[in-house]
């Protein structure tokens, strides 16, 4: 085990400094990056806030079991089904049957049809039903339909998320899905995160709708920006998609914060027609729900722009400006979990980080070579070899540092030297026996090989479950901890061994001792 | 190291010990029960720092907020405090600008909102399910693990090894009332690493002297391995604890329970593998037949 090939020798120490250079690449100055690698600080070093959000797609499966309501009764008429007591529900649709057979065939025709669209592509049905009754059956989305509209909410909900984001200008935010409803988003440098979560919280759902005067079938009663109650028509003349910009503005006439917009042309016709047709009656400007203004039309617009006031703060408009230019969410988003470190803390943090990992590792050193002393500054030179290596892994992966990383790190320090004691321990024993020193050394190192693989791969195991399951900073120290016992394996098992062969080898046998 | 201890004749006490210890560490977790933080029950966590302000003042002004439990205490150094508010109503988010208006609004001091943390109820039980999941997986990878390297004997006492660790460390956690969170969740995983990690180099010496010295028993065997690696156990817990007190000491606030939990943790699993895993191999009659069995089986 002491006999090194030169090609060894060489492929050992090239594989060291190879990593180890990477550790520098943290400390060199800005504007001289020849390779642009470093470890990436995590929110809870450098302050900024985390997010989670959740999709609530209630009201949207709502939405889109209603539209199944005219195909699905079309396609039972089509297929001389008979039904009665045809019922919308929250997230459902019943109806009695007669001819049962004849409905589960059709169900589950395995064809194309107006109720499951897409089996030809996907083998798996949009709708599903269940009988809860002799003759009633309810029919929901399946599992594979939820999927899919879930899916697809989520990805233009991030798409949209991004959009918001990127206006307010954030430096280099994290948007990522996380499972089947879930938005994560990591905000570097973010002391207060309430604007972002307010602009968020809104789905900015525009719609232009009239303002009706009598209190008639199919409108909704709202309350207006002056608390006026009003009548506004169901139906939508012009919505949020129609638009394509959106801006705040000051009023010229009162220096009022508005938001000014830009239609399509689409848009442009169906608004110019109304505002045609319907001088001098009101125009409800509803967002949400909840009316932001409900001017009266003086006359027809047909330029395709327009203008929103409503007793804005500038911020406001501002704020409206953009959550129209972002487009509507399909769902509304909730923050299921938030997390915000002040760049102070952070500071503190790195500040107390670092502090006891140089005393952890004084500490370390100084005890290993008052045990072993020679061979002590062997295991010490290894630990060092070791930390410059697990800083370079870092480096060269961009992994994130976290306080508990750092933790991880000084971890890593106190039980990298455990292979050395190992090892050297065995050596103890065996010149006990042995009469050769080399041959001690020898067995000592080969004995050791064993117990030192298996110790290490049972805190691998941990730090890779630990990595699986954890979440941000703790997924941090997983990572140091994992890449610290692969490169205490290497410095302990090649650099140690190593250097104890030059000493060994070129020791008279007497002298040595451990 | 020549002077050697005699282990085994104090096996039994020590089982006995242990079992007390075990027992009542279980029995506080499932009657007094785990003080678990704001990660695993939900709810709103606040550390402020401000100068001239005392606990009473900002625990009367939440008070005046109607926010049911909460509770606010000292952090770390002069003037930083720590406020948690339990979970009540499902929207938590909602009462983060409340309390931040409310505090510059009413109390007279420059307020400095250092760490803003809100977890809702449904986060909250996946984040304490996927940590019991984490736990239980990474005992069974090392009861698996250990089986395939030795026999089935060295991996069932290794896990009871483990169990022993993970349960007292929890109960000691649950008799001082100490808060459960993520970081807790990281530590103990790395202390079932660790305590396995000692447990192997003892089993690994266990398992050499068998097949060296047939004519001992399992108890001497046991010892003599014990008191082979007892330097090297002796050392590694040494250095281990010289980081960890470290952290401990000089880490910071935020890593002051992750460390303690490891503290523990390193004595705990440094016993165990002696005291606990050790006499496990007794107890399942283990000889050096044991292992030439194995060996049978692998060749036919």
């Amino acid at each position: 085990m002491l006999n090194f090939s030169k090609i060894n020798t060489l492929i050992i120490y090239f594989i060291f400094f190879f990593v180890a250079i990477f550790a520098f690449l943290n400390f060199q100055a800005k504007d001289s990056l020849y390779i642009d690698k470093k470890i990436n600080l995590g929110l809870d070093l450098q302050g900024g806030s985390y997010l989670l959000l959740e999709i609530n797609s209630d009201s949207l499966i709502q939405e889109k079991i209603q539209e199944k309501v005219i195909p699905l009764k079309k396609l039972l008429k089509e297929n001389k089904i008979d039904y009665s007591n045809f019922k919308i529900n929250n997230h459902s649709l019943t109806l009695s049957i007669n001819d049962f057979d004849k409905f589960d065939l059709l169900f589950n025709s395995r064809k194309d049809n107006l109720v499951n669209p897409y089996i030809d592509n996907y083998r798996s049905y949009e709708l599903a039903y269940k009988k809860i009754s002799d003759n009633q059956v309810e029919i929901i989305f399946s599992k594979y339909g939820l999927l899919t509209i879930n899916n697809s909410a989520l990805k233009q909900s991030i798409e949209i998320v991004r959009r918001r984001i990127d206006d307010v200008g954030t430096k280099e935010p994290t948007i990522l899905q996380r499972g089947e409803k879930r938005i994560l988003i990591e905000l570097p440098g973010l002391k207060d995160p309430e604007r972002i979560k307010a602009l968020l919280g809104k789905t900015a759902q525009l719609n232009f709708r009239l303002v009706s005067e009598s209190s008639e079938f199919g409108t909704d009663k709202l309350i207006s920006e002056n608390d006026e109650k009003l009548n506004v028509s169901k139906r939508i003349i012009m919505s949020g998609e129609n638009l394509i910009d959106a801006q705040p503005n000051i009023n010229n006439q009162n220096n009022e914060p508005t938001v000014s917009f830009t239609l399509n042309r689409l848009g442009a016709q169906k608004f110019g027609r109304a505002t045609t047709d319907n001088v001098g009656k009101r125009l409800a400007i509803v967002l949400d729900g909840e009316i932001v203004s409900a001017p009266t039309i003086n006359e027809a617009i047909t330029s395709g722009s327009g203008m929103i006031s409503g007793n804005f703060s500038f911020q406001e408009a501002t704020d409206l400006a953009l959550l129209l230019r972002s487009g509507a969410l399909p769902t509304p988003l909730k923050v299921v979990e938030e997390r915000t470190i002040g760049p102070d803390l952070g500071e503190d943090s790195i500040k107390s980080g670092t502090t006891s990992l140089i005393i952890g590792f004084i500490l370390v050193i100084l005890f290993m070579f008052y045990k072993y002393k020679i061979f002590g500054l062997i295991a010490n030179t290894a630990l060092i070899a070791n930390l410059l290596m697990l800083i370079g892994v870092l480096t060269i992966l961009e992994a994130t540092l976290t306080l508990p990383g750092i933790a991880g790190i000084i971890l890593t320090v106190g039980m990298a030297v455990d292979a050395n004691v190992l090892i050297f321990e065995r050596i103890r024993e065996e010149l006990k026996t042995e009469k050769s020193i080399i041959h001690a050394f020898d067995t000592g190192y080969a004995k050791a090989k064993i117990t030192v693989l298996d110790a290490n791969i049972t805190t691998l195991i941990a730090a890779i479950i630990l990595f699986a399951f954890g979440s941000g900073p703790v997924k941090g120290f997983a990572i140091t901890l994992g890449i610290g016992i692969i490169t205490t394996l290497f410095t302990a098992y090649f650099l140690a061994r190593h250097l104890t062969s030059l000493l060994v080898l070129n020791t008279k046998n007497k002298e040595i001792k451990i | 190291m020549d002077n050697r201890f005699n282990f085994s004749s104090k096996f039994r006490l020590a089982n006995i010990f242990s079992l007390i210890l075990f027992a009542t560490s279980l029995l506080f977790i499932l009657f007094k029960g785990l003080n678990y933080g704001i990660d695993f029950k939900g709810g709103t966590l606040i550390e402020l720092r401000a100068n001239n302000i005392s606990v009473s003042e900002i625990r009367s002004e939440l008070k005046n907020m109607n926010l049911g439990d909460v509770n606010v205490k000292k952090f770390g150094q002069d003037g930083d405090f720590l406020i948690k508010v339990e979970q009540k109503t499902n929207d938590g988010n909602k009462i983060i600008p409340q309390i931040k208006k409310n505090f510059s609004d009413n109390l007279n001091t420059q307020i400095n909102f250092r760490r803003v943390e809100n977890v809702g109820p449904k986060v909250s039980s996946e984040l304490l399910q996927s940590g019991i999941i984490a736990i239980s997986l990474s005992l069974a990878a090392m009861l698996f693990y250990i089986w395939i390297r030795f026999e089935w004997q060295f991996s069932i006492g290794s896990i009871i090894a483990l169990f022993h660790d993970v349960v007292i460390t929890l109960g000691i956690f649950s008799i001082l009332s100490l808060e459960i969170n993520l970081s807790i969740i990281a530590a103990v995983l790395t202390i079932v690493g660790y305590s396995m990690n000692d447990t192997v180099v003892i089993y690994d010496r266990i398992r050499e002297n068998l097949n060296k010295y047939n004519r001992l028993n399992i108890s001497e065997i046991a010892d003599l391995s014990i008191n082979d690696t007892l330097a090297r156990t002796i050392i590694t817990s040494i250095t281990t604890l010289l980081a960890l007190l470290s952290i401990f000491i000089l880490g910071g606030e935020i890593l002051r329970g992750f460390s303690f939990a490891m503290i523990l943790g390193v004595v705990i699993g440094t016993y165990s593998s002696i005291f606990v895993a050790s006499p496990m191999l007794k107890l399942f009659k283990v000889t050096y037949k044991t292992l030439e069995k194995e060996e049978e089986k692998i060749v036919s």
